[in-house]
């Protein structure tokens, strides 16, 4: 039986992003909650909740890095959760085409824009 | 007898929003489910102004201060607590999913043991939130 198979006579066909997209909701699921718990590590650390210190760990280069990874997995993250909920929801193809568009469009802005604050100094 | 009181009991096939929905009885994972869906919904929606926060605590020591004054409205710390919550629900009930996707709690009784400790966790965590935004402590 090959690998592509369920059972003896299903075949499975499709382009299997159903499959990639539903483990790198989890995957970066799995990024996000760590880099929270660091953040919070860190916030918890840090002698007061001041501009100096909240920048202080924002300027290491190391937390500009973690931060951005865990920027862009926010962003796969929230497109295949959006992209399932417009699939449930809604029926009409060019409604739907048009929010997934405009949510690619959204995240892609919110992207640029959490680049560029972690890069600002 | 029972067999009447089964018959009784209504089926919902096709479940429609306004016909059904009110006096559909969803299962406590139910709630935890559509409520993952909605905070993730949320938390989508308000992103620029998650990162407009972030941006302004990091530009310079007067913005950081000026994020004081721009959540001191009522509506705005509804909204952060909005946050707050979706945040704390989000993360808990996929702390539950990822452990249900290697199959550890699957069962219909520690499922909804599972989905009442989402709420036992994060409705008190959101309430705290609230009780500081507001000023209680």
């Amino acid at each position: 039986m090959a690998l592509d198979n369920i059972g003896p006579k299903r075949l499975v066909v499709g382009a299997h992003y159903g499959m990639r997209d539903w483990l790198a909701q989890r995957a970066t699921a799995i990024v996000m909650a760590v880099y929270t718990v660091i953040l919070l590590i860190a916030f918890l650390a840090a002698p007061e909740f001041s501009h100096d210190t909240w920048s202080g760990l924002f300027a290491q280069q190391w937390f500009k890095a973690i931060t951005f990874v865990a920027f862009v997995s926010l962003f796969y993250h929230a497109w295949v959760g959006l992209r399932d909920i417009w699939m449930d929801y809604v029926k009409s193809v060019a409604v739907r085409l048009t929010l997934q568009i405009a949510t690619i469009l959204w995240l892609v802005g919110c992207a640029g824009y959490a680049v560029q604050i972690i890069w600002r100094t | 007898m029972t067999d009447d009181v089964k018959k009784s009991r209504p089926e919902f096939r096709n479940i429609h929003v306004f016909e059904n929905l009110p006096n559909y009885r969803l299962p406590l994972a139910g709630f935890v489910s559509i409520l993952h869906r909605i905070s993730g919904f949320l938390l989508f929606l308000l992103l620029p102004f998650i990162l407009c926060l972030l941006d302004k605590s990091l530009r310079s020591a007067d913005t950081f201060d000026s994020i004081r004054e721009l959540v001191s409205p009522w509506y705005v710390k509804l909204v952060i607590l909005a946050l707050s919550w979706a945040y704390l629900h989000h993360f808990c009930a996929g702390v539950r999913h990822l452990f249900m996707d290697v199959h550890v709690g699957l069962d219909k009784d520690s499922a909804r043991r599972t989905s009442a400790a989402v709420f036992i966790v994060s409705l008190p965590l959101a309430a705290l939130v609230g009780l500081k935004l507001f000023g209680v402590f």
